[in-house]
């Protein structure tokens, strides 16, 4: 199934991005020539095949040398609930377009 | 004593701490040499910071409390953040970006000693295999100027996305850079420009401070002129950094590995069959060669498309044939069966996750914001659309598509199934074999523009890099000569989980008996 | 569960999600600081500000509340569940995705169980899962602009989502009021409603008795219960205006404005419908050992539920009085050591259900701050059950101890014991004068002498009409100054005129 000119439209919303008439085209057709080299692994029949999320899925079992793994693979690591962050607002909002007392500035927020 | 800038680190670390020259003296060298760059490898360079640095060495040096790289230059990919140097990504949206803080490799790497030359150019958020994705211009390859019989020069990408670090390394304006390899972007670049490079196991070398692209993927890694280079590189570079990379992974070290690094099997003296003993419990080590991989045609999602270029095709046999000198076992019977599925399976997770971590970039917090704008959704819009290049725009639409309400299942979950079973079809052939050896790409480095408008051709290209980077296997590229047009061909050697030793150790024995990896293109 | 109560012959359908604010020290995925109320952004840290390069790392003791809150409603904790990107753009969400859990959140099912006056009720959950909150968006004081700030980014937040089981505005302010119990007295949440650490959505949908679910609206950030029956209250009223006039309902968010008392429709999040969740590439899955949870059930303290069931099989209470004396910790331990120290448990819940509440409500105070110790309620309680004095006169020694601020009352509050609570209660026995007269002879002797000023009622009684007696213990107890024991004034009395 390949993609028209409205996948495109929602798609750029959804993405906060926009695109000219010409290059929306052009966009239209590359992607539709990446969709084709999609569609053979598609059809590939993978019932039974656990997604794999994390390359470190794949990798448990292979060496006693990896902590924080479990059977099924890499486990979540925890820390302690400690605050250790100081304010360094100034250096945080060094790069940042628009500030004033302290806040970021964007254009009006409408709920 | 050859030029300071024709030394490895090997040989710099060792003449600084013989004081047979300064840290000083070695960055002075390197930051001449960065001034006549003629190949657009560098976005950003401080020497008022480099030579403190060195200075600070030099100081290190003489109280005896360096640092085992101690006032070793070395320049970093973009996509690395730095107190000291602008961070761009190669992208527009981060033009000027100070980051508050150095990432972890960096950091990493300053404790060990190195000093900061300065940041290296590369395709837009690493998205790219031909460096001609950068909004701050196309790097060039070194060995360009070779490049045409008939006498013209002509302009060779140097591979994507760590070009500007595989330039540098190549032209001699670094010693080593560090690079990063999302699905081929340390290696292919290598290659490329006929220097050496590792990509480690996913999750040996911390996250923290690369600028995200496929967090599944990206792994930071070495690029130098020799394998024993980068073994002293990546013991600096990685290590668990637990605090801060939920993903950096938690392991134990050997006692050689304490002492040595990633060094510790390039030491042991084999005699002249060094690869005889290598493998498992003294036996011979056994390199196993991907069959398909090494056709004339090789299957891929379009149906098929010309395999090796035969020049390169000859150059891996030869260095296969090597490494059987060297007392290796040669099985060409191991298959990887969905290694061309790879390609669609890659571009959708890789694209899936990029959409996400890029829309942190939305004019709000730092970075670019639109000039002009009507209201919020506008100045979103009309920032993002000026502050991304066309390649990085194409795989946010790709990403939102492949995860959007109803596509999920058909497109992204079927991706991390292929994903598993190519790392399946790995685990069967490491049962046959220690080490896999193909080429690193179908062909030599191509022209500048010549793939320029054909995404799905680059994306092609990258077949043989992909399969590893989805399995999160260890895997780097070696120089194995040059092709028809004068321009290096890579080998690629990949190894199981945690055996980057193991890869160095057989890049060094083949380095050991051959000088592709210290050919300088000419007029550098 | 009994029959539905309707609204004007519907039935009224509410479930609920309520964000709790975690009590940690730390953000969810960053180490800096969720304390609330500190200067714009200067607690927002690299991570929370998703600078290029950053990453999440979890927090050990948001895992720990979410575990808690499971253990306390009787959920599943999952062995394993995984972090999901909740992608949509908005400014006050730096990385451009919020991170939550989306196919398998950390706790799964439980319930909620409370009375609606003396009806039992039970709320089932969905789920309850870890994610991070967002920042705030100020819009005073800046012309056309919106001011971002982010602090309260990355703070850790447990959203309950609940089955559609309420039925009444009055049973849903009845089951957040029991939610807010429960992650107060388990502690993992402060309950602070103003600073938005517990937040309240209600969907709410309407229908006719046996009819489908009907379309719902959400009401989105009841931060206060008196709202929040006003808002369901409205919110159901207009629903069935709408539907009684022939339109349907459309699938909303809405708020509630407390100064008019109405709801109306948000401005819909263009796209809002799609938010392309995918599971975090940069956290693996969250495992949780069973070992971990059993550690956590071992130190949790005693759950409200689990203590009214005990008041009842060890201080023979009506399940009512059990449920009324667990509201809070405190309520519940000054029950206990009044009872243990009186061995009345029933009068003592009474006492503490009545008149100690009654007083607390009064001055707006409570448990923690009652100026009468448990130990002198106890001592009081004492002195009725052993005649020493009446109920009435209870009352006043109560008022005295409440109001006094006398060096002994202090004393007895700082709690110097059972005996120093009884010596000072009797001190005000003794000082009020309100000692019942026991002493048979005295009584004897004010008897006769009303009996001889009394004649007439003394003939009538005699001649039958049983309610002269009345006319003769009137003046019997106002001459003992309201001390004499009434019971012990009866029996004397019919002895002398038998």
């Amino acid at each position: 199934m390949s993609l028209t000119s409205h996948d495109i439209d929602r798609l750029a919303r959804l993405s906060r991005l926009q695109f000219e008439p010409p290059a929306a085209e052009r966009l239209l057709g590359q992607l539709n020539g990446f969709f084709e080299i999609v569609e053979q692994m598609r059809a590939v029949d993978t019932s039974g095949v656990v997604p794999m999320a994390h390359p470190v899925d794949a990798m448990h079992g292979l060496t006693a040398a990896i902590g924080d793994t479990d059977a099924l693979g890499m486990t979540l690591r925890l820390r302690e609930d400690v605050v250790s962050e100081p304010n360094q607002r100034e250096a945080n909002q060094r790069s940042a377009p628009a500030v004033e007392r302290g806040l970021f500035l964007v254009p009006k927020v409408i709920e | 004593m050859a030029d300071l800038h024709d030394m490895t680190v090997a040989q710099l670390a060792a003449g600084l701490q013989k004081k047979d020259f300064s840290a000083v003296e070695v960055a002075t060298r390197f930051l001449a040499r960065m001034g006549r760059d003629q190949h657009n490898a560098f976005l950003d360079i401080n020497s008022e910071v480099t030579l403190a640095q060195a200075q600070a060495s030099d100081a290190k040096i003489a109280a005896g409390t360096s640092g085992p790289l101690e006032g070793v230059p070395i320049a970093h990919k973009d996509i690395f953040v730095t107190k000291d140097f602008a961070t761009t990504a190669g992208s527009k949206i981060l033009k000027d970006y100070r980051s508050p803080f150095d990432a972890t490799v960096v950091a990493k790497l300053r404790e060990a000693g190195m000093v900061t030359l300065g940041k290296l150019n590369c395709d837009e958020f690493a998205m790219g295999s031909a460096n001609e994705n950068s909004a701050y211009g196309a790097v060039t390859n070194p060995w360009s100027f070779i490049a045409d019989p008939k006498g013209q020069i002509k302009n060779y990408v140097p591979g994507g996305s760590s070009g500007g670090s595989a330039a540098a390394v190549a032209a001699r304006l670094a010693p080593a850079a560090t690079g990063t390899d999302t699905g081929g972007s340390i290696r292919q670049p290598a290659a490329f420009c006929g220097i050496t490079g590792i990509k480690p196991t996913y999750g040996r070398a911390s996250r923290y401070g690369m600028v995200a692209f496929a967090s599944s993927l990206d792994q930071a890694g070495p690029m130098a002129r020799s394998a024993e280079d980068c073994a002293l590189l990546l013991s600096a570079m990685c290590g668990p950094d637990l605090d801060r990379d939920s993903t950096s992974l938690n392991l134990a070290q050997t006692e050689d590995e304490k002492k040595f690094g990633f060094s510790h099997l390039l030491r042991i003296d084999h005699g002249d069959k060094p690869l005889a003993k290598a493998g498992k419990d003294g036996r011979p080590l056994r390199i196993g060669v991907p069959q398909q991989w090494l056709t004339n045609q090789i299957g891929n999602p379009r149906g098929v498309m010309d395999g090796c270029e035969s020049n390169v095709r000859e150059r891996i046999w030869e260095a296969v044939t090597k490494l059987a000198y060297l007392g290796a076992e040669i099985s060409s019977l191991i298959s990887l069966p969905n290694a061309q599925l790879s390609i669609p399976a890659y571009y959708i997770v890789c694209a899936a996750e990029a959409s996400s971590n890029l829309s942190r970039f939305d004019g709000v917090k730092f970075g670019h914001r639109a000039k002009e704008f009507s209201d919020l959704a506008d100045m979103y819009q009309r920032t993002r659309s000026e502050g991304f290049g066309d390649e990085v725009k194409r795989r946010i639409i790709i990403g939102s598509y492949v995860l959007s309400h109803g596509y999920y299942d058909a497109y992204y979950l079927q991706a991390q199934k292929i994903r598993r079973m190519i790392a399946e079809d790995f685990q069967k052939a490491f049962e046959s074999c220690d080490v896999i050896a193909g080429p690193v790409a179908p062909t030599t480095a191509w022209k500048l523009g010549d793939k320029a408008d054909d995404p799905v051709a680059n994306y092609l290209a990258d077949i043989f890099t992909l399969p590893a980077s989805l399995a999160g296997l260890p895997c780097m590229s070696i120089p194995v000569g040059l092709g028809d047009m004068g321009m290096p061909v890579g080998m690629q050697l990949i190894g199981n989980y945690l055996q980057e030793a193991q890869l160095l150790n057989v890049a060094h024995r083949f380095q050991q008996v051959t000088d592709f990896h210290s050919a300088k293109p000419e007029g550098v | 569960m009994s029959a539905a109560k309707l609204v004007h012959g519907y039935e009224v359908v509410i479930g609920f999600e309520t964000h709790a604010q975690l009590s940690t020290q730390s953000k969810i995925f960053s180490r800096a600081s969720i304390a609330f109320g500190a200067e714009p952004n200067t607690q927002a840290c690299a991570v929370d500000l998703a600078l290029p390069g950053t990453l999440p790392v979890m927090n050990k003791g948001a895992v720990e509340r979410a575990i808690e809150l499971g253990l306390a409603l009787g959920s599943h904790i999952a062995e394993r569940s995984v972090f999901a990107r909740k992608n949509y753009f908005y400014p006050d969400l730096p990385k451009g995705y919020q991170i939550s859990q989306f196919e398998i959140p950390v706790v799964q099912g439980g319930a909620v169980s409370f009375f609606l006056g003396d009806e039992k009720k039970n709320v089932r959950l969905v789920r309850a899962h870890l994610e991070e909150d967002a920042g705030k968006s100020l819009h005073e004081d800046f012309i056309g602009q919106s001011g971002i700030d982010l602090n309260r980014a990355g703070t850790p937040l447990l959203e309950i989502v609940t089955e559609p089981d309420m039925r009444s505005s009055e049973e849903a302010v009845a089951y957040a009021k029991e939610l807010h119990k429960i992650v107060t007295w388990v502690g993992i949440c402060d309950g602070n409603m103003q600073e938005g650490s517990f937040r309240c959505d209600a969907n709410v949908s309407v229908r006719k008795p046996g009819a489908p679910l009907g379309t719902r609206r959400e009401i989105k950030n009841l931060n206060s219960f008196k709202f929040m029956q006003q808002a369901i209250d409205y919110e159901v009223r207009w629903q069935i205006e709408q539907i009684e006039d022939g339109h349907s309902i459309q699938q909303a968010t809405v708020l509630f404005n407390p100064d008019t008392g109405e709801t109306r429709a948000m401005r819909t999040k263009e796209d809002a419908a799609d938010y392309r969740y995918f599971p975090d590439p940069d956290l693996p899955p969250l495992v949780i050992s069973r070992e971990w949870v059993e550690r956590v059930r071992s130190e949790m303290a005693e759950l409200p539920r689990v203590m009214a069931e005990r008041f009842v099989t060890q201080y023979g209470l009506p399940e009512y009085d059990a449920t009324t004396l667990t509201q809070s910790k405190a309520m519940a331990a000054y029950f206990e050591e009044t009872a243990k120290a009186c061995g009345q448990s029933k009068l003592a819940s009474n006492w503490i259900m009545g008149e100690v509440s009654r007083r607390l409500n009064a001055s707006e105070m409570t448990f923690e701050q009652t100026p009468v110790s448990a130990a002198q309620l106890a001592a009081l309680i004492g002195r009725i059950t052993d005649n020493t004095i009446s109920n009435n006169a209870a009352r006043q020694v109560f008022d005295a101890l409440w109001t006094s601020t006398s060096n002994d009352v202090t004393v007895a509050i700082t709690g110097v014991g059972a005996v120093g609570a009884v010596s000072e209660v009797d001190a005000v026995i003794e000082a009020k004068g309100l000692r019942q007269m026991n002493d048979t002879s005295a009584l004897e002797a004010i008897i006769d002498e009303v009996l001889a000023a009394n004649p007439k009622n003394v003939e009538e009684f005699r001649a039958g009409n049983a309610k002269a007696l009345n006319g003769l213990v009137g003046p019997i107890m106002k001459a003992s100054k309201g001390k004499a024991n009434p019971a012990q004034v009866n029996a004397l009395l019919l002895k002398k005129l038998g």
